[in-house]
């Protein structure tokens, strides 16, 4: 290949083509599929056109099948149409799709292939989801590269106009998907020469028109329908020679040729592997290295797998083959063997078995699985693969790439470095979420792309936590095109980098590098200073590697740069500085060149600051002298402690030290059940500052532990003798209240490490000190030299009894928030809005609650492993969780429900039963339990436990049978949680029955306004004026009002809440909410990142989006009509500050002002007004009289 | 027909009523307004380079720090090519006036950094600006900062800025300093076209419910115009350089007044946010009509005839008047004292 011009990723090189070759694009966001949509709604909003020269219609939809049925009616009528989509959502479309197909429908659907959630979901890649709709009349070609996605979206385009049989164009999710690599972009004269217009009117021609009117869609019976099925048949058999037809047309105008299956590797080979996507590309690497060492082996590539051309297939395998391992990149359980394997096995069979003769003998078969949820596929790999084939007697259905130590599927293999690595130059950079390190990398990436001769590639690797999350860029730099579709190994990198001093003791990073690497890290400690703050494995890798070990203050330079915490451009500087990719003056040149092309004459200062720390990170870099002894005493810290249960220690710690890949199948839960409250087990030390108690200053109000989004502040209320052992600093005070008895004392304390230093519990703080204004009864200091002192006080806190959940006042905060929160130290961003929510509904019902959790941010941070952050009380009692999928949650829980119910009326039934001896006392207080507070509920719990030990002493099916389900006779709070994405648009339909259902379930709607998991991507709940991503300029209808459409059944607890306008309104919502005996929706305001605003304001966008009347807090609620008053209760009083102020406080509203004017101006004007309307309106609903006139029946 | 022209800067302009830096300019409709009620030249409301960097940071975030690490979202907002920054709207905003005002147009620029005064400075020009208004904010809460440091760093700026620009350039000047006359002249040798008396700070203030100190906004009043009439007819007559009169200026009356005592110009802010662009028109009128009763032929016959130099009494400027006017106040009607 050809030196590249860009460097971009495969959703790029997709969108790029599907942007300029549609009308209509129809989109839903879905990892990782999700840019491909933005950035056609962005080009699309900028003016950018089609081929044609008119802009694509881009619309997001309420769901994938929404998008697909969209596409569906646009292509009906005639438009060039196309999506892009993952996973499930390739799953939603699937009755589109056989229509589409069915009707022999020209269009392109780009699919970023991802894992199907089965024992649990995942985002990463494999084909579980294209293998899914195979059988649907799709036609799947398959793409293995950056440039190849580019490619393949364009001759497929131009192979399904001709051919009419619509394709599915994917390619690997995150690998190839987010893959930075080069590729040739395709200019107009190739898409133009691909894409005739004839092509495109013929298409057009077949639309439906009043015009020409015709009837499509039909409904067919037992007589024709079977024939109208077969014929199609036609199309389907010349699709492989039209696909062919196209790559060789496009060979002619690209110089880039591909066939239908690519065959690389010696014309003599007697093994063959057969696979494809992107692991494909390392195939190809390790039949190259094994090529040179005298090994006759070879891999064909499937580019074209629907039709799936057997006769092509077989031309392409060499004549000598022997054996063969078809390798799929998905599992079939139950089936014998995966999709590519029996399509590979039924060509060669059906060829040998009807007398074909091209190969000795009908060669040997097996399939493999690798690769699942982009688990890595590497040449150490490919080659037991190889060495398989080469056995007597090779393994078939096997897997490669895990521990089976179960079923015994998997192969041993032994990692290998290849030829094609040889002068390739290999870098890894550890950098935190927030601090620029991939940002930066990317840019280095395109100034060594596109500036040099060298071939450059980036694939970086994120964190399953979104607050303090690390990132792990890995980059290739080499003379040749870079295929290596896996990670950097151990003892490969030559360059490796620590952004951040705080992982040194999180990740072993030095075990990747190779001999004589270049090892940079960023430090407040000097060059003199650095070996002795190092663990002494990492002084023995440096050693024994002769590392070239530098050391830059990169917080320093960028500081005084003023940078602030910037340090992307100083750490981006000292790589071009000594890792020698580049010649030094070359690439310091080239990064100001970047720069100024990045900023250009929108940020002069910018320009300026970066200049100044480029030049002040060269002086600032300096070279660590290593000793020739290690001195260190100190290891690595261990993941978790000692103290934690076996599973901990031996599956859940070792994922959190990034050991996860070695975890054998047996260790694994089969079923997908994992143990609660595990995040407790990682302290992730995030915080550079935490909250300190002022004893003397605090009045108990409970507001701390209320706001904070990780739980990490809590009260506790206890004797004070109990204190008599506690650490020295562990600090306490008679609690204040007339409600406590005598001798009790009060704390609020931290979990320093699990902490993550948002502030937000400082904020809140209502009070300050008399004469000194901005000290608070909570004040923020340095977190490091408090660590191990209130460590001790966080373990003696823990040690100390809970409150008595019988004695707490639920009515306040103070009390409230003496109950235990079951759901702590999450992954959620630091100072997330949603989380305070759950919290909340655990403290107040987590011992008996059951949750359905809606895919999105709420499942992510809640389930997201290694760790889990719903948790058990002293008694073993917490919230059971669970996450179906994104559209069904509300569904979902409903089934808790009913099955729940189920339970307690069959064991109500039960009771009764003459034969079971049940004390007739017992029964009757068990089935007239009130349990509508929690004296109530404990008590029925004892009559339960009292239940159990008569029915332990009882024989027969129905007491085992009784004590199966008497559990159910104690209240259990369903819970339905999840975002606005999931409750606005994708699972409205089933909110909406679910709320009709009647039935005792209690829905939370998270409502950041955006689908803010997937990266901030508009919903209905998006407010109009907002910018999101798929509304880039700016909403232009109004937030939908859930809460009305909610209140108009009559028979459903609505509640607005946001806790940082009125906490107290919350607390009340959520226990009115839990106790009414039907549907309940409560809709809880959620500042998110996504709003562009800092969240250690969290507290004050509520307020303000409160006193603007962007949310008007309410409570409607059902039982007050029935006792004769308004069932809505309006808690906001009339908007007091302009919608204008609240607006310019966030960039998702003040950007659009920057982007578009007009339109912010004219946006925001309607929102002002439409605040002030809806407020009206619910005034005037909440005045409504609902006392009965006399003499009126009705 | 009575002459209203006036020299500014080194512009003839039709009357002495120049808006000042207001919102008002922000909009190109409202600035088209002031000059068909009679506006003679438009101050714009200042650039400030501390919204200029803020601006340019929040871009670099949109950019490149909108990621937190996970594997679902890079970003969160999107960010196009059509994102217009503060420094970009602003010359935009100068090119459209520019575009659509007959009337001569001073951009007005607040600067914190000495490259920021100079590149901004060119920019504003290159945009088409008639002439540049520096806006200089100061405070010194650095206690070991002397006068001299200060009014010395008014001089630099000033000496950057000339070095850099073809067009006018006048200073807006704070009441605060211990000589402001010394300090205009010092001004003047090193080259400013004009100075602007006196510029209003920014008052803190504080919210007695929250103890958050707040900023604080409250429009002129005429009184305020009382000591830019002082300084102005001190310096009328002993400077070459253009005097224009800023603050307070809500009547024809006070126009008048600030005339009288030697202002080239007046410059109204708070009336016309009040009252709308077209009350511009009813001064304009109101000064006529003055002009016309006290039989005055041309703004040029009436600037400074009052001022310290010509006044009948010129200690009435200075400290006796001081006396005078305490001596003056009495409570009003049915108020003990």
């Amino acid at each position: 290949m050809a030196k590249q011009c860009v460097t971009i990723d495969g959703n790029e090189a997709a969108a790029l083509i599907a942007h300029r070759t549609n009308e209509v694009i129809a989109i839903y966001p879905i990892t990782p599929s999700s840019a491909m949509g933005e950035m056609s709604d962005s080009w699309s909003n900028q003016g950018r056109t089609n081929l044609w020269g008119a802009i694509p219609a881009v619309v997001e939809m309420q769901s994938e099948a929404g998008a697909a049925g969209t596409v569906h009616g646009a292509l009906q009528t005639g438009a060039l149409t196309t999506t892009f989509t993952s996973s499930q959502g390739l799953l939603l479309m699937i009755p589109n799709m056989y229509k589409i197909a069915g009707e022999l429908t020209s269009t392109v659907f780009h699919v970023a292939a991802r894992s199907i959630a089965a024992q649990a979901l995942s985002i990463f890649a494999d084909h579980s989801d294209v293998m899914a709709v195979r059988q649907t009349g799709f036609a799947m070609l398959s793409a293995n590269s950056v440039q190849e996605v580019m490619d393949f979206a364009l001759i497929a385009q131009s192979a399904t106009l001709k051919g009419r049989i619509p394709i599915v164009h994917f390619f690997d999710g995150f690998r190839t998907s987010h893959e930075i690599n080069g590729v040739k972009v395709l200019g107009d004269e190739v898409i133009k020469a691909m894409l005739p217009d004839a092509l495109v009117r013929a298409h057009r021609s077949r639309a439906l028109s009043p015009d020409s009117p015709c009837v499509r869609g039909s409904s067919q019976n037992p007589d024709v329908y079977f024939q109208g099925r077969e014929s199609v048949n036609p199309w389907y058999e010349a699709m492989p020679a039209i696909v062919q037809d196209c790559f060789d047309s496009y060979a002619g105008l690209t110089g880039r040729q591909y066939q239908l299956f690519e065959y690389h590797g010696a014309a003599d080979a007697d093994r063959i592997m057969i696979l494809m996507g992107s692991g494909a590309e390392a195939a190809v690497e390790t039949v190259d290295h094994l090529l040179r060492r005298g090994e006759k082996v070879g891999v064909l590539k499937v580019r074209l797998f629907r039709p799936f051309s057997a006769t092509h297939l077989i031309a392409a395998l060499p004549v000598t083959v022997k054996k063969i391992a078809v390798l799929d990149r998905c599992k079939e359980p139950g089936a014998d063997g995966e999709p590519l394997y029996k399509d590979v096995v039924t060509a060669l069979a059906t060829y040998v078995g009807s007398g074909g003769d091209r190969f000795f003998a009908m060669p040997r078969i097996i399939g493999g699985r690798y690769g699942l949820s982009s688990k890595e596929f590497t040449p150490g790999m490919i080659r037991a693969v190889f060495d398989e084939l080469g056995k007597q007697a090779p393994k078939n259905h096997f897997t490669i790439g895990i521990y089976d130590d179960v079923t015994h599927s998997s192969l041993d293999w032994q990692e290998m470095a290849v030829d094609a690595g040889l002068n390739v130059t290999r870098c890894m950079f550890y950098g935190l979420g927030s601090d620029g390190t991939v940002s930066a990398n990317k840019n280095s990436i395109r100034i060594i792309g596109e500036g040099t001769d060298l071939f450059a590639q980036g694939y970086f690797v994120y964190d399953s936590k979104k607050a303090g999350a690390v990132t792990i860029s890995h980059l290739r730099f080499g003379p040749e095109l870079i295929r290596s579709t896996y990670l950097i190994g151990h003892d490969e990198a030559h360059f490796i980098a620590c952004h951040q001093p705080l992982f040194l003791e999180r990740y072993d990073m030095l075990a990747y590098a190779a001999k004589g690497a270049v090892f940079l890290l960023n430090s407040p400690h000097s060059a003199d200073r650095i070996w002795h703050q190092l663990s002494k494995t990492m002084q023995q890798q440096i050693i024994d590697k002769a590392l070239q070990f530098y050391v830059i203050d990169a917080y320093k330079v960028a500081a005084d740069s003023g940078m602030g915490r910037r340090i992307n451009t100083v750490m981006q500087t000292c790589f071009f500085a000594i890792s020698g990719v580049l010649p030094k003056e070359q690439a310091i040149a080239s990064i100001k060149a970047a720069v100024e092309k990045t900023y250009g004459r929108k940020g002069g200062k910018m320009v300026e600051r970066n200049f100044a720390a480029i030049d002040a990170a060269l002086a600032h870099l300096f070279r660590v002298t290593v000793p020739e002894q290690v001195s260190s005493n100190t290891e690595m810290k261990a993941a978790v402690t000692a103290d934690a249960p076996d599973f901990v220690r031996h599956v859940t710690g070792e994922m959190m030290a990034g050991r996860g890949n070695a975890i054998p199948v047996s260790l694994m839960p089969a079923d997908g059940t994992w143990p609660s409250g595990t995040a407790a087990f990682e302290k992730r030390n995030l915080a550079l500052e935490i909250p300190v108690w002022d004893q003397e200053l605090c009045i108990h109000c409970g507001k701390c532990p209320f706001v904070c989004p990780h739980a990490a502040i809590r009260s506790k209320v206890f004797p004070a003798d109990a204190a008599a052992d506690a650490p020295p600093g562990f600090k306490h005070v008679p609690v204040i209240g007339r409600e406590f008895e005598a001798g009790m004392h009060i704390t609020y304390q931290v979990a320093p490490e699990d902490c993550t230093g948002c502030g937000l519990c400082v904020e809140i703080c209502p009070v300050r000190d008399k004469s000194h204004a901005s000290r608070k009864a909570l004040n923020m200091a340095p977190q490091p030299p408090l660590r191990e002192q209130e460590r001790h006080n966080w373990a003696f806190f823990r040690s100390l009894a809970d409150y008595d959940r019988e004695q707490i006042r639920w009515g306040g905060l103070k009390g409230a928030m003496l109950a235990q929160p079951l759901f702590e130290f999450s992954g959620a961003c630091v100072g997330c809005g949603e989380t305070p929510y759950i919290k909340l509904a655990t403290q107040l019902f987590g011992d008996r609650m059951v949750i359905a959790n809606a895919t999105g941010c709420s499942s992510i941070y809640g389930g997201n492993l290694p760790t889990t952050p719903y948790t058990t009380n002293a008694e073993g009692r917490g919230p059971a969780w669970s996450n179906s999928l994104f559209e069904d949650n509300a569904e979902f829980g409903l089934g808790f429900r009913l099955a729940i119910d189920a339970h307690r009326d069959y064991a109500l039934q039960l009771l009764q039963t003459p034969g079971l001896y049940i004390d007739p006392a017992l029964i009757a207080a068990i089935r007239d339990a009130d349990q509508s507070d929690e004296p109530g509920i404990h008590e029925q719990r004892q009559r339960i436990a009292q239940l159990k030990t008569h029915l332990a002493g009882c024989d027969g099916e129905l007491a085992r049978n009784l004590e199966s389900v008497a559990d159910d006779l104690v209240k259990k709070s369903v819970w339905i949680i999840g975002g606005d994405g999931w409750a606005y648009d994708i699972g409205f339909g089933g909110l909406d029955h679910v709320m009709a259902s009647g039935r005792n379930v209690n829905i939370l709607v998270l409502d950041t306004e955006v689908y803010s998991n997937t990266g901030g991507q508009m919903s209905k709940s998006t407010p109009m004026a907002a910018v999101a991503k798929f509304a880039a300029g700016g909403k232009s209808v109004p937030k939908k009002d859930l809460s009305m459409i909610a209140m108009a059944y009559k028979h459903v607890y609505v509640g607005h809440v946001a806790f940082g306008a009125k906490d107290l309104q919350t607390l009340k919502t959520f226990i009115e909410a839990e106790s009414y005996d039907g549907p309940s929706l409560i809709i809880a305001y959620s500042p998110c990142i996504a709003h562009g605003v800092d969240l250690s304001h969290n507290i004050r966008q509520q307020e303000l989006a409160v006193e603007s009347g962007h949310i008007n807090l309410l409570r409607f609620d059902p039982r007050r009509a029935a006792a004769g008053k308004n069932p809505l209760q309006l808690d906001s009083k009339k908007p007091s500050i302009p919608y204008k102020t609240f607006a310019q406080s966030e960039a998702r509203f003040s950007m659009l002002w920057r982007t578009h004017p007009d339109a912010a101006e004219r946006l925001l004007q309607r929102a002002q007004q439409g605040v002030l309307e809806r407020f009206h309106h619910y005034e005037q609903l909440a005045s409504l009289s609902y006392e009965k006139e006399e003499g009126n029946d009705d | 027909m009575i002459d209203l022209s006036t020299e500014y800067l080194g512009m003839v302009l039709k009357n002495p009523l120049v808006p000042s830096a207001s919102p008002l300019a922000r909009q190109p409709d409202m600035a088209r307004r002031l000059e068909d009620a009679g506006a003679a030249a438009i101050v714009m409301n200042s650039l400030f380079e501390e919204e200029v960097i803020e601006d340019e940071e929040r871009l670099d975030h949109l950019m490149h720090h909108q990621g937190i690490g996970h594997f679902e979202a890079s970003s969160y907002l999107p960010v196009n090519d059509g994102y217009r920054t503060h420094l970009e709207t602003y010359l935009e905003q100068l090119a459209g006036l520019k575009r659509s005002l007959e009337i001569p147009v001073i951009a007005s620029l607040n600067g914190t950094t000495p490259g920021g005064w100079t590149t901004h400075a060119c920019e504003l020009e290159q945009a088409g600006a008639d002439a540049l208004e520096l806006n200089i904010y100061f405070m010194p809460s650095d206690l070991t900062c002397s006068s001299e440091q200060i009014e010395s760093r008014y001089i630099d700026i000033l000496t950057a800025v000339k070095k850099q620009v073809a067009i006018p350039v006048m200073m807006k000047l704070s009441p605060q300093f211990t000589s402001i006359g010394q300090l205009v002249k010092r001004l003047e040798i090193a080259g400013v076209d004009g100075v602007s008396l006196f510029n209003r700070y920014y008052l803190p203030d504080m919210d007695l419910q929250t103890l958050a100190v707040t900023p604080s906004l409250k429009l002129s009043t005429s009184v305020e115009s009382r000591l830019s009439m002082r300084w102005i007819a001190m310096l009328y007559g002993r400077v070459k350089i253009t005097l224009a009169a800023t603050s307070g200026i809500h009547t024809h009356d006070d126009a008048i007044k600030l005339l009288l005592a030697g202002a080239d110009v007046t410059h109204m802010c708070a009336a016309l946010l009040h009252h709308g662009p077209e009350y511009l028109g009813e001064v304009l009128n109101g000064m006529m009509q003055w002009m016309e009763e006290k039989e005055y032929a041309s703004v040029a016959q009436l600037k400074g005839s009052v001022s310290h130099a010509r006044a009948i009494d010129p200690a009435a400027f200075e400290r006796a008047n001081y006396i005078k006017t305490l001596d003056s106040f009495h409570s009003p009607d049915g108020v003990w004292r």
